[in-house]
């Protein structure tokens, strides 16, 4: 096996530390890593058998092997890297622009009736709202340009963090907020140092919403999108490579883009276990 | 938490310094003629209607009644949280505007401390807040740990505590504060009897020890009795003080003298509930 396996397989390995106990053992008493690894391997080695004995034709689906192969020079000749790295340029800029706004709406919400009124509004009619759905009006006003991605793409972060956040600072622990202000905190301070960590545990999953949906809408957006600017993202990589039937390519595209959402899932729950579950605000997930 | 207590927030503490034990001549807190009570639906309901008593230094006061009748209320309107409908609150003579560390609060609710803090920074912070040195808040904390027999759970965080050792914490972090008055708002209510039992001792050992100035809210009359000097009886709602009791000394449930008190207390709480009997059936 290859760099696929590697890929898939590291995120799934590092979640827990795992005490041992030799002696006869069932599936269930074996540690979380080698589970998940056996799992990961006998799908990776039915899909190349699959590809070998059933003579399917490689146009249609692309043998484990062949897709490593794809993602090595992908990354290494740099077509894959190019366009790994412009989505995730995009990605992140609409998402620190979606977190200032969002920033913006939860301060006004907090502390104004009108901003409350207002955040509840937008995000009721612009939250179920396929962020999708919005590229069209996006190009009309931004023409086929990386702009346009990133108002879609900050279109879809701003709400769902907006709403936790808010949501965070409206249910902090009036206790802890009361002791706060017993011990001389006021205005930003108390904000600071009281409700900011009091409501970190919506922060976080609604970074975490936030950022799935950018990461769809961004690969979506892609896809029907085409060329931004210079060079295309992975949306662009996939379809492009489906053009002209570079098989083992698109699927280079898609084990790419899943990587990135698991190890940024990962990335997640390991803030999470350095912050909110090691104070108990949280359960370990 | 509603809007309405995100709005106050903007509102400054008062910014008296946790200064050295307070020497102030005077009574510490003086309450005259307070009227207290909470808005529902835009509509005041007085919980006190007039209440009066002082509390002078070293003293350890309970608030002792009826639910309902407003003791919470009162403790919170020194606290600075609620503003009350009329009369006049002074701590160390100056009249109460916000909240302040020199009124420090333990509440009832064990989730009063921060959580994302271990057990000697919840100590430490407050004091850092109010412009205490590092070196110095670090040792005012681990001084304060120790006098609550705390130094093993310093590096825990508070979800590792039990209830009484996170209500042990509140009342080291309050300590270390050096308030001028400290309010215990039911510190023991949600204690299993034998914890609540030792925590009594332990806090008049500490009173008895840092000589600190305590107003204690509580509706049962053995605690009253244990911890207090003076206990300020409360009739239902809209309350006025009934009586003040002198308990002074009383810390041994089996002399016959905590029993008397006792009853006196008992006999002064539902002397005021046949009396409100009486008045509904007229």
């Amino acid at each position: 096996m290859t760099e696929t396996t590697a890929t898939v397989e590291r995120p799934t390995t590092s979640t827990t530390p795992t005490p041992r106990r030799q002696k006869r053992r069932s599936w269930g008493s074996l540690p979380t890593i080698p589970r998940r690894a056996a799992i990961v391997l006998g799908l990776l080695a039915v899909w190349q058998l699959y590809v070998m004995v059933s003579g399917v034709s490689p146009l249609l689906v692309a043998s484990p092997a062949d897709v490593g192969k794809a993602v090595l020079t992908g990354f290494t000749e740099g077509s894959l890297l190019t366009s790994t790295l412009t989505t995730l340029k995009i990605l992140v800029t609409a998402m620190l622009i979606g977190i200032l706004l969002a920033a913006v709406f939860t301060t006004l919400a907090t502390w104004t009736k009108f901003g409350e009124d207002l955040l509840v509004l937008l995000t009721s009619m612009l939250n179920p709202l396929p962020s999708i759905a919005v590229l069209p009006l996006a190009i009309l006003w931004f023409g086929l340009s990386t702009t346009a991605l990133v108002v879609v793409i900050a279109n879809a972060v701003i709400w769902p963090i907006s709403i936790n956040v808010s949501q965070g600072f409206r249910t902090a622990n009036p206790t802890v907020v009361a002791v706060g202000r017993n011990i001389g905190l006021s205005g930003w301070r108390l904000v600071r140092d009281v409700l900011m960590p009091a409501a970190l545990p919506h922060t976080i999953s609604g970074l975490k919403t936030g950022w799935a949906f950018g990461w769809r809408t961004i690969i979506a957006a892609e896809l029907v999108f085409g060329v931004a600017g210079s060079g295309g993202g992975l949306g662009y990589f996939i379809n492009d490579a489906r053009y002209f039937l570079r098989t083992p390519d698109v699927f280079a595209g898609l084990v790419t883009i899943m990587a990135i959402g698991i190890a940024l899932d990962l990335a997640f729950s390991w803030l999470e276990r350095r912050t909110v579950v090691k104070w108990g605000m949280k359960e370990r997930s | 938490m509603t809007t309405k207590t995100m709005r106050r927030v903007t509102r400054a503490p008062s910014r008296q310094p946790p200064a050295a034990p307070t020497v102030h001549a005077g009574p510490i807190l003086s309450v005259s003629h307070a009227r207290l009570g909470y808005v529902v639906d835009g509509a005041p309901t007085v919980a006190v209607l007039d209440a009066s008593f002082e509390v002078q230094q070293g003293e350890k006061i309970m608030l002792l009644g009826p639910s309902g009748c407003g003791k919470s209320t009162l403790l919170k309107a020194v606290a600075g949280f609620i503003e009350p409908f009329g009369g006049d609150l002074r701590v160390t003579g100056e009249p109460v505007t916000a909240p302040g560390p020199d009124r420090a609060v333990v509440f009832q609710e064990f989730d009063q401390l921060f959580p994302w803090r271990t057990v000697r920074d919840n100590l430490v912070y407050p004091q850092r807040v109010n412009g205490r040195s590092k070196a110095e808040a670090g040792i005012r904390a681990d001084e304060y740990l120790r006098l609550m027999q705390l130094e093993q759970a310093r590096d825990r965080y508070p979800h590792q505590l039990s209830g009484g050792m996170k209500q042990r914490v509140a009342i080291a972090r309050a300590l270390a504060l050096d308030p001028a008055l400290l309010l215990m708002d039911e510190p023991f209510g949600a204690l299993d009897a034998q914890t609540r039992t030792r925590l009594q001792i332990e806090l008049n050992d500490v009173a008895a020890r840092t000589g600190v100035t305590i107003l204690f809210v509580t509706h049962s009359i053995q605690e009253a009795v244990f911890v207090g000097h003076r206990v300020v009886v409360l009739s239902k709602p809209p309350s006025t003080v009934v009586d003040v009791v002198d308990v002074r000394g009383l810390d041994n449930p089996a002399d016959p003298a905590f029993t008397e008190a006792m009853q006196r207390l008992r006999g002064l709480l539902s002397e005021d509930d046949a009396a409100t009997e009486h008045a509904s059936f007229e």
